[in-house]
C-alpha cells in the first residue's frame, strides 16, 4: 500500500495548486458574492485540459488517472468551492457516463468539446419528486419514429444554465419501474428544452444550480445512451464517481479553511499573546488536521479504487460521508476560531462554511452513503 | 526550425529570509524553481511552436535533481530535454559554464538559442553574451519580445530609456527579460508525458569534448574569496497613530533633518 | 608575459547620443582612487562616431589619458563592433582593470568581451578595493538575489574586468582641466564587425526627472493599490522638490513605469529623503534604496520588513496618511 503520491501527480498537485491561487482565489469572493458563474475561469482551465482530466487522450482528453482529477478538484476547492463542484459536476457526471457508456459516435461528437472546456456538461436525474428516491421519475421519453419525446422536470441540476450538454433521465416504460428508465444526452438549444429558474443557495453561490424543463422536447433518438431500461443502472454507477469527486471538492473545503485559519491564529493576539499559544486552539487544530488527512486518505483509496476497475462503491460512499461530516465540522470550528470576524464576509471561512454544507446533501446525502456502507455490509 | 532554450533551477530567492539570530539565510524548505527570465524565454519560444511549428529543446547544467525544471519545461510543450550533469562542472563561474553549455550546444541542432537575461541567485547576465561568444553567434540581449522572419530574429531589445528594433541573421541567440512574457501553465497530460522514461537525455563530462581547463572551479578565472550577510541599518523609530497625528510627526522631522 | 606587466585602470565610458553617462564619470572617480594604490593611471576609453570632442569632459573629471575610438560603425551602441573595439584597446594596451557600468550596455559588452579576452568577469559590484597582499582587485556584489554579498577575485588572468552599479561610486569633486592626453585609436576593419541591423529606435518619453538624479523620492508599492494612487504620490514629490519612484510590484502591476522603478532589477538610488508607501521591503527593493540618507516609511502592516531599516517609520493607511502629510507641508511652506 503506497500512501505517497508519484512525482508526477505531485508537479500536478502543484499546477492545480499554483493556478489556484492566481487565478481562482482572487475571484472567490466576488463569484460568492455576486452569485457568478466564472466564466473566464473556465476557459483557462479548459485551455490547460482541466476539464477533461480523466478523459482518453483520443478523445482530447489529458489520459491521466483519476487520482490526478481528484487532485484537481481538491485544489481547486481550497480557494473556491464553486469552481471545484463546475469541475466536478462536469467531469463525473457528464464527462464520465458519456465515456463509459456512449457510442464511439457519441464519444467522437461530445467528448473533445467537453475535454476541452468548450462545452460545459450537466447530470439531470433529481426531480421534484424524485430526490433521495431517485427512482420516482417522472419525467417521460416516448420513442416516435426518429425521436424520443420528453416531458417533464427536473430541479438542483448543477450547471444547468451555463452548461450546453445534459446527460438526463426519464421514463421509458413506467411497467418495468426502474428496469423502465432511460438515459439521454441532451443539447442545449433543442426544441422543447429549457433552463428554468436559477435557484438561490445558501453556498456555491456562483454554482448555477436550476430547473429543467421538457416540454415535448424531440430529442434524437441517437442520443439514447447506453440501452433502453438501463439508464438507472448507469444513473448510480455515474453517481458513485461523482461522489468521489464531491468528496474532494469537501477535502479541499475543508483544508482550505484549515489553512486560513492556521495564518489567522498566529497573527490574531488577545490577552497580550497570539491566540495560537492557547491550548484550546492548539487541540483544535490538531483535531482537525487529525480528521483532514483521515478524509484524504479515504478519498484516495475511493480514487485508487475506481481506477483499478471493479467495484468501488462503498469506498466511494464512505469517503463522500466522511469528507463531507470533516468540512461541515472543520469550517464551522474555523469560522468560531476567527471569533467576530469569523461572521463577516471579509474573512472567507464564512463563505467556506455555507459551502461546506451541501456536500452533505448532493450527489446522495449521508443518510444515502450510509444506506450504500451498510447495504454492502449486510449482504 | 529548432530552437534551444537554456534554462536554470535556481531557489527562490524571492522567498528567502533572514535568520535574524544567526545573521545566516534560511535556505531549508525554500522551493525551486524556473528562474524566471528563463521561464519567459522558454515562453517565446513556446510561441514560436504554436505559431510555425518549430521543434524545441530545453537544456540545463546542473545537479541531478535539476532535471526537475526540464520536466517542468516539457509539461509546459518543450519536446526535448537534456541534462549537462557531472562532479566535473560543479563550481563554475561564468566562463566555465557558457563553456560547458556551449560545447552541449555543439551537440544539438540548433537555429535560434534563447536563455533568460540573468539567474536570480547568480544575478550576472553574463552566462547567455558569453555562450554566443564560444559559438561565434551574435546575441541579442535584454529582449522585451521576438519574431522570427525569413531566416531572421526581430527582437525588441530594451536599453534604460529606449528599446532598438535589432534584425540578425539565424542562427543567433537571445536573452530574454521575465517581465514580457507571462509563461503558460503546465497540462496534466504534459506532466504525465514528461515523466514517461528516456524523455531526458543526459550529457556528462565525456559526452562533451571541452577541455578541462574552461569547465568548474579550476575552469573558472573568477572565485568566491568570501561571501557574507550585509549588516542591518540600525532601526529607527517607527509609530501607529492616527493619520491627523501621523502627518504633523512626520512633518516635525523633516523640519528637524533640515528637509524642509 | 606575466600578469604583473598588465597595468593601468581602464574605465568604459558609456555615451548615447553624444552624451556621457553619470556612472562614467563615477567610474572614472573610483577609478582614480583604486590607481593611485596601484601606483598606474586611469584611462577613459571612449568609443562612438563624432565623439573625439568628448574627451576633454573626460580628462577634467580625472581620466589621466583618454583613449579615443571614432568612426562612423560606432556611432549607435551595437555588440560586435563594441566588443571589437574594446578588445583591441585591451590586446594593445594590456590594462589590469576595466571598468564597465552595470547598465543595459555594459552588461551586454563586458560579459562578451571578458569572454573574448578569456578573463574573468564580475557583475554589478557595490564595493571595488586593492587587495594589499596580492594587489588584486576584490570586487564585491550582491548574490542569491540580494540576500548576500559576495567579495570575489580574478586572481590569474587580466584584465580583471568588473562592471559596477551606477549611483554607487562617487564622481570626483575636483576638475582636472580639459586639455589631458587624447591618444585615437583606428580599426580599419570595423565594419566587417556589423552582424545586426537596428531597424528601428524607440525612444521612452519621460518628462519626469530621473529617479538618480533626485534629491527627495517619494516611492510607491504594491499598498498603493492602482496608478491613480501614484498621483497623490506625484503631489507630494512636487511639494518636496523631488519625484515619484516606485517598487517593482508596481511597475509590473502597470501603475507607473519601469524608469521609475528602484532595486534589485531597476536603478540604485542615493536621495536625501526616501519616503517608501506602501512597500513591504523585500530585500530586492532594499538592495536599491538603504543608502539613502533619510527614510520614511508608511506602511499598513506593522510586520512589514521595510520598518526594520526605516529612520522614521508610520503604521498606518497610505491613502489617508498621505493627503494629511500634505497638507501639512504645505501649511508649513506657506508660514515662510
Amino acid at each position: 500500500m503506497d500512501f505517497e503520491l508519484n512525482g508526477a501527480q505531485q508537479m500536478a498537485r502543484e499546477l492545480f495548486s499554483g493556478f489556484a491561487e492566481k487565478e481562482v482565489k482572487p475571484l472567490a469572493a466576488e463569484v460568492d458574492e455576486e452569485e457568478r458563474f466564472p466564466y473566464e475561469t473556465v476557459e483557462k482551465m479548459g485551455k490547460y485540459g482541466f476539464m477533461g482530466i480523466p478523459v482518453p487522450k483520443e478523445y482530447g482528453g489529458q489520459g491521466c488517472d483519476i487520482l490526478t482529477y481528484v487532485l484537481c478538484v481538491e485544489e481547486l476547492s481550497k480557494a473556491c468551492g464553486t469552481t471545484g463542484v463546475i469541475v466536478s459536476a462536469h467531469t463525473s457526471l457528464c464527462c464520465d457516463p458519456i465515456m463509459k457508456y456512449g457510442t464511439n459516435a457519441q464519444k467522437a461528437r461530445y467528448l473533445p468539446a467537453l475535454a476541452a472546456g468548450k462545452s460545459i456538461g450537466a447530470f439531470g436525474l433529481t426531480e421534484p419528486g424524485a430526490g433521495t428516491d431517485a427512482s420516482g421519475q417522472q419525467t417521460k421519453a416516448v420513442l416516435a419514429e426518429d425521436y424520443y419525446i420528453l416531458n417533464g422536470s427536473k430541479i438542483f441540476i448543477t450547471n444547468a444554465g451555463p452548461a450546453d450538454i445534459y446527460v438526463v433521465f426519464a421514463m421509458t416504460d413506467k411497467s418495468k419501474g426502474i428496469k423502465g428508465i432511460s438515459a439521454f444526452i441532451v443539447e442545449k438549444g433543442v426544441a422543447g428544452f429549457s433552463v428554468g429558474k436559477k435557484e438561490l443557495k445558501m453556498g456555491i453561490r456562483g454554482s448555477s444550480t436550476c430547473e429543467l424543463v421538457f416540454e415535448n422536447c424531440k430529442v434524437p433518438k441517437e442520443n439514447l445512451l447506453g440501452q433502453e431500461g438501463k439508464g438507472f443502472g448507469i444513473a448510480m454507477s455515474t453517481l458513485d464517481g461523482g461522489r468521489i469527486g464531491i468528496a474532494a471538492q469537501a477535502l479541499g473545503i475543508a483544508q482550505g479553511a484549515l489553512d486560513e485559519t492556521v495564518k489567522y491564529v498566529k497573527e490574531r493576539r488577545q490577552f497580550g499573546r497570539s491566540i495560537s499559544a492557547f491550548q484550546n486552539t492548539q487541540f483544535k487544530l490538531a483535531d482537525m488536521k487529525t480528521q483532514i488527512e483521515a478524509a484524504r486518505l479515504l478519498v484516495y483509496q475511493a480514487a485508487k479504487a475506481k481506477e483499478k476497475g471493479g467495484r468501488y462503491s462503498t469506498e466511494a460512499a464512505m469517503a463522500k460521508l466522511f469528507a463531507a461530516k470533516t468540512a461541515v465540522s472543520v469550517t464551522t470550528q474555523c469560522v468560531q476560531l476567527y471569533g467576530g470576524y469569523g461572521y463577516i464576509r471579509d474573512y472567507p471561512v464564512e463563505r467556506m462554511m455555507r459551502d461546506a454544507k451541501i456536500t452533505e446533501i448532493y450527489e446522495g446525502t449521508n443518510e444515502v452513503q450510509r444506506m450504500v456502507i451498510s447495504s454492502s455490509m449486510l449482504k | 526550425m529548432n530552437i534551444v532554450v537554456s534554462i536554470k533551477q535556481v531557489p527562490n530567492t524571492n522567498e528567502v529570509r533572514l535568520d535574524q539570530t544567526t545573521g545566516t539565510l534560511i535556505r531549508e524548505g525554500v522551493p525551486s524553481i524556473i528562474n524566471p527570465d528563463d521561464k519567459s524565454g522558454l515562453e517565446m519560444a513556446l510561441k514560436l511552436k504554436d505559431k510555425l511549428g518549430a521543434h524545441v529543446t530545453v537544456i540545463t547544467m546542473g545537479p541531478p535533481q535539476a532535471d526537475a525544471v526540464l520536466k517542468e519545461a516539457m509539461a509546459m510543450g518543450a519536446d526535448d530535454a537534456v541534462l549537462i550533469t557531472d562532479r566535473a562542472f560543479g563550481g563554475a563561474d561564468t566562463w566555465a559554464t557558457s563553456s560547458t553549455l556551449a560545447s552541449a550546444l555543439r551537440k544539438i541542432p540548433y537555429d535560434l538559442i534563447i536563455t533568460g537575461r540573468q539567474a536570480i541567485d547568480g544575478d550576472t547576465a553574463q552566462v547567455g553574451p558569453q555562450i554566443a561568444e564560444h559559438l561565434g553567434l551574435p546575441n541579442i540581449s535584454y529582449a522585451e519580445s521576438l519574431e522570427l522572419a525569413d531566416g531572421y530574429a526581430v527582437v525588441k531589445r530594451q536599453y534604460e530609456d529606449r528599446t532598438h528594433v535589432i534584425k540578425a541573421r539565424l542562427p543567433c541567440l537571445v536573452t530574454a527579460l521575465g517581465e514580457y512574457n507571462t509563461p503558460r501553465y503546465m497540462t496534466p497530460r504534459g506532466i504525465f508525458e514528461a515523466w514517461e522514461e528516456g524523455r531526458i537525455q543526459v550529457f556528462t563530462r565525456s559526452d562533451l569534448s571541452v577541455a578541462d581547463e574552461n569547465i568548474g572551479l579550476k575552469g573558472s578565472p573568477t572565485r568566491v574569496k568570501k561571501s557574507f550577510v550585509k549588516a542591518v541599518k540600525g532601526q529607527g523609530t517607527v509609530v501607529t497613530m492616527d493619520p491627523e497625528d501621523a502627518a504633523v510627526w512626520l512633518t516635525d522631522r523633516l523640519k528637524e533633518k533640515f528637509i524642509l | 608575459m606575466k600578469i604583473e606587466d598588465d597595468k593601468g585602470v581602464f574605465v568604459f565610458v558609456q555615451q548615447i547620443d553624444g552624451e556621457i553617462s553619470g556612472v562614467s564619470f563615477e567610474l572614472i572617480g573610483k577609478g582614480r582612487e583604486l590607481a593611485k594604490i596601484l601606483a598606474c593611471q586611469v584611462t577613459a576609453v571612449l568609443l562612438g562616431s563624432g565623439i573625439s570632442q568628448l574627451a576633454g569632459e573626460l580628462s577634467n573629471f580625472g581620466a589621466d589619458q583618454v583613449i579615443v575610438v571614432d568612426d562612423a560603425v560606432l556611432e549607435t551602441y551595437m555588440t560586435e563592433p563594441y566588443t571589437h573595439a574594446m578588445t583591441q584597446v585591451i590586446k594593445r594596451y594590456k590594462p589590469e582593470i576595466v571598468l564597465f557600468g552595470a547598465t543595459a550596455i555594459g552588461r551586454d559588452l563586458a560579459p562578451r568581451v571578458s569572454a573574448r579576452v578569456h578573463t574573468g568577469l564580475t557583475a554589478d559590484c557595490t564595493g571595488l578595493e586593492i587587495d594589499p597582499a596580492s594587489g588584486c582587485l576584490l570586487m564585491t556584489r550582491p548574490a542569491f538575489g540580494g540576500n548576500i554579498m559576495a567579495t570575489i577575485v580574478c586572481a590569474e588572468h587580466r584584465p580583471q574586468m568588473a562592471t559596477v552599479r551606477p549611483g554607487v561610486m562617487k564622481r570626483v569633486s575636483e576638475t582636472f582641466g580639459t586639455d589631458g592626453r587624447v591618444e585615437q585609436v583606428v580599426l580599419p576593419d570595423l565594419a566587417d564587425h556589423v552582424n545586426v541591423e537596428i531597424v528601428e529606435v524607440i525612444k521612452k518619453v519621460s518628462e519626469k526627472m530621473d529617479i538618480m538624479d533626485a534629491k527627495v523620492l517619494i516611492s510607491g508599492g504594491r499598498g498603493i493599490g492602482g496608478a491613480e494612487g501614484f498621483r497623490k504620490l506625484e503631489e507630494l514629490a512636487e511639494a518636496l522638490g523631488g519625484t515619484i519612484a516606485s517598487s517593482r510590484a508596481a511597475v509590473d502591476a502597470g501603475w507607473v513605469e519601469k524608469d521609475r522603478q528602484v532595486g534589485q532589477t531597476g536603478k540604485t538610488v542615493r536621495p536625501n529623503l526616501y519616503v517608501a508607501c506602501g512597500i513591504s521591503g523585500a530585500i530586492q527593493h532594499l538592495a536599491g534604496m538603504e543608502e539613502a540618507d533619510i527614510i520614511i516609511a508608511i506602511n499598513k502592516d506593522p510586520s512589514a520588513p521595510i520598518f526594520e531599516i526605516a529612520d522614521y517609520g508610520v503604521v498606518g493607511d497610505v491613502d489617508k496618511v498621505i493627503p494629511l502629510f500634505i497638507q501639512q507641508i504645505k501649511e508649513e511652506q506657506e508660514k515662510r
